[in-house]
């Protein structure tokens, strides 16, 4: 059952990786498409991250690692999620993520996987079309 | 430059024929390939200074690679102090020229392998060291007194400098045989890296602790390596990245100025590092540009009439951002272009990153690749015979001139905020870069810049090193050892010690020595540092 009006996303760096440049890029890009994004900042535990998520009511989590700790942070996200029954809220994440280890990310729930350089305006097309498949996509921005 | 400026001709006997005197070049003459001289420096303006001469446009040295070569100086460090220990020894005997390590983000944020906070990043971006053990095991068979190690450490550089003092006096080495570079850089990391554990002022504090301890005890090391590194890789432009890097300089001084310290002997050890892009000859103009702003800012800010003091040393990493997960063996040719502006730029030591760095960390075959491009440069292509070989060319003239120019209203603006410090705190910088970072991925995806060989639905290969796991487990076991072994009522008075310091203004690095060598880890030392000094928090 879609929502409608203004998709809300939250994006996190879980861990200790300070790399911000992507996901503060994304998070412009999302708000140059009309969604309302929370961004959490660096260091943010998956404790903190699904709590966050939950209480501003998103529809999806971005997340971000480019350190090499993100079987262990993104993993733990989607646990925690599923153990607050909060599973509809979608997941994707970005960075640096080695081929091998999309399978058991994807498992955990990580349909899309956005490396470095990806275009911007295919992260916002990917979530229009999970989050509003009924709509067109706004060219109000 | 007055009229009575002798003519460049004369550049050789006023300057380089004295210095190659005392240090001879590397050749009696050196030749192109089919045998034609080649001189030391051209010139086409008979009014304009050399190389050695200030403000150093043209190179700090007046004979530049003719007489030393740079140092070579590949940034390593993963999984384990032995297991990086390895890779070092494996580098030196390749014929690599320097150490630099590579901490893991625990170890630069200021937390034990075994911190709940480490959880997943134990050994991952680089080796954790929190024992004077763990250095020990690190530099194992490395000659400390000889060999020059660079760290790339910030938050935590005031423990990693007690750590080596400690580690000196266990193997009988005078701390002044020291040699080598602490990042010590921490106004870039809120700019750009993150790794920030303190609040700016307690950070800045512990900042000028190094440079004041080094300058009294470990003469011979580099305490601070000012940072535009890792401003590029977060998108800035080319003149962004020398104009903050600069402009942090200046507030390095200033905290120094402060303290009380000597400015000329304080820019006598300052170095810096930066970044080296695909364009070759807007990089190239942008070390020049660098050079001569800092020889001009030391001089006309800070009244230093020292030559030395004015140089600007740095050393350079080709950049990061730039490689390609698609079709990664095409970043062999992207690191040699980079490798060649820098050497180009006259960069005094060189890191040439991995063919196979934006899949996971390199490869031991990326790494000995990246070691010989940077070995062919040097030997093979003949460029490191001409001091600034494109000096001179209307081209780049023209072009470190513009870049000068852009970056110095971007100094102007800063103090007309008030300062680095207050236009880092009021986001300033951070926005600038934000905004330049956001039109170069725009002009990518719109396909005005996108890179060789990438393609929306292109594959990404398989990343060909991974750190084992295991590692982090085998860190607690190490620790909690550790911890079993030591006087607990002796380690809790030296973090007492501590606690009393850091709420005091004298010089930490001998209390953490001290601590340090009681067995304290860096890890305890930061939680007690963070009850007087308060953390970091990022807010979005």
């Amino acid at each position: 059952m879609a929502r409608s009006g203004p998709i809300r996303i939250l994006l996190a760096k879980p861990g200790l990786d300070g790399h911000d440049r992507g996901i503060r890029l994304v998070l412009r890009a999302l708000r140059d498409a009309g969604m309302e994004v929370i961004y959490t900042g660096l260091r943010t535990t998956a404790e903190q991250i699904v709590k966050a998520a939950i209480e501003e009511d998103v529809e999806a989590i971005g997340l971000s690692s480019l350190s090499g700790a993100h079987e262990t942070h993104f993993v733990e996200v989607s646990r925690i999620l599923k153990e607050e029954n909060a599973e509809d809220i979608l997941l994707f994440g970005g960075g640096i993520i080695p081929q091998q280890d999309i399978d058991s990310l994807k498992e955990a729930g990580f349909d899309h996987l956005y490396p470095p350089g990806t275009p911007l305006e295919q992260i916002v097309a990917d979530l229009h079309q999970q989050l509003r498949p009924g709509e067109m996509e706004n060219d109000n921005a | 430059m007055s009229a009575e400026s002798p003519p460049p001709t004369e550049w050789k006997d006023r300057t380089w024929r004295p210095f190659v005197e005392g240090h001879p070049e590397r050749a009696q003459e050196f030749l192109t390939s089919g045998g034609i001289p080649v001189e030391p420096m051209y010139s086409t303006d008979p009014a304009s200074e050399g190389a050695g001469e200030y403000p150093f446009t043209r190179g700090i040295h007046p004979s530049m690679y003719r007489g030393r070569l740079w140092t070579m100086r590949q940034y390593a460090g993963y999984s384990s102090p032995a297991e990086t220990n390895a890779r070092f020894r494996y580098l030196l005997e390749k014929g690599q020229t320097g150490l630099s390590v590579a901490f893991d983000l625990p170890t630069q944020i200021g937390y034990d392998s075994d911190a709940a906070e480490a959880m997943g990043e134990v050994g991952r971006v680089g080796v954790p060291i929190n024992t004077v053990d763990d250095l020990d095991a690190l530099l194992a068979e490395i000659p400390i007194d000889s060999v020059s190690i660079s760290m790339t450490i910030n938050s935590t550089a005031s423990i990693l400098l007690s750590l080596l003092v400690a580690l000196a006096r266990r193997r009988g080495v005078p701390a002044s045989k020291l040699r080598g570079t602490f990042q010590n850089d921490i106004l870039k990391e809120f700019i750009a890296r993150g790794t920030q554990r303190f609040p700016v002022e307690p950070s800045m504090r512990l900042v000028v602790d190094v440079i004041e301890y080094c300058q009294k005890e470990v003469p011979a090391f580099y305490p601070i390596s000012i940072s535009g590194y890792h401003i590029r890789e977060a998108g800035s432009t080319a003149a962004q990245e020398i104009a903050f890097t600069l402009a942090d300089g200046i507030a390095y001084m200033e905290a120094c100025r402060d303290r009380g310290l000597d400015l000329v002997s304080v820019g006598r050890r300052l170095s810096f590092f930066f970044n080296s892009h695909n364009q070759l000859f807007e990089e190239v103009a942008k070390f020049r540009a660098a050079r001569r702003m800092w020889a001009r800012i030391c001089r006309d800010r800070f009244g230093l009439d020292d030559d030395r003091a004015c140089q600007l040393r740095f050393h350079s990493q080709t950049g990061g951002s730039t490689l390609q997960a698609m079709e990664p063996s095409n970043n062999v040719v992207r690191v040699t272009i980079q490798a060649l502006a820098a050497v180009l730029g006259g960069t005094q030591s060189l890191h040439t990153n991995g063919w196979d760095e934006a899949l996971s960390l390199p490869s031991e075959e990326a790494a000995r690749l990246a070691l010989r491009t940077q070995q062919i440069i040097a030997s093979e292509s003949g460029v490191a015979d001409c001091v600034d070989p494109l000096g001179g060319a209307p081209f780049i003239e023209n072009m470190t001139d513009s870049i000068e120019q852009e970056a110095l209203s971007l100094i102007h603006e800063i103090d007309e905020r008030g300062g680095m410090l207050k236009a880092i705190r009021d986001g300033y910088v951070r926005r600038a870069i934000e905004d330049s970072a956001y039109k170069s991925q725009l002009d990518q995806d719109s396909g005005k810049t996108t890179p060789i060989g990438v393609t929306r639905d292109g594959e990404i290969p398989e990343a060909p090193f991974s750190v084992d796991p295991a590692v982090e487990a085998q860190r607690k076991d190490a620790l909690s050892t550790h911890r079993e072994k030591r006087d607990q009522a002796e380690v809790e008075s030296h973090l007492n010690h501590i606690e009393a310091a850091a709420s005091g203004e004298s010089n930490m690095i001998p209390v953490m020595v001290d601590a340090l060598e009681a067995g304290c880890t860096l890890g305890e030392i930061c939680t007690t540092l963070s009850r007087v000094f308060g953390e970091f928090q990022d807010h979005g």
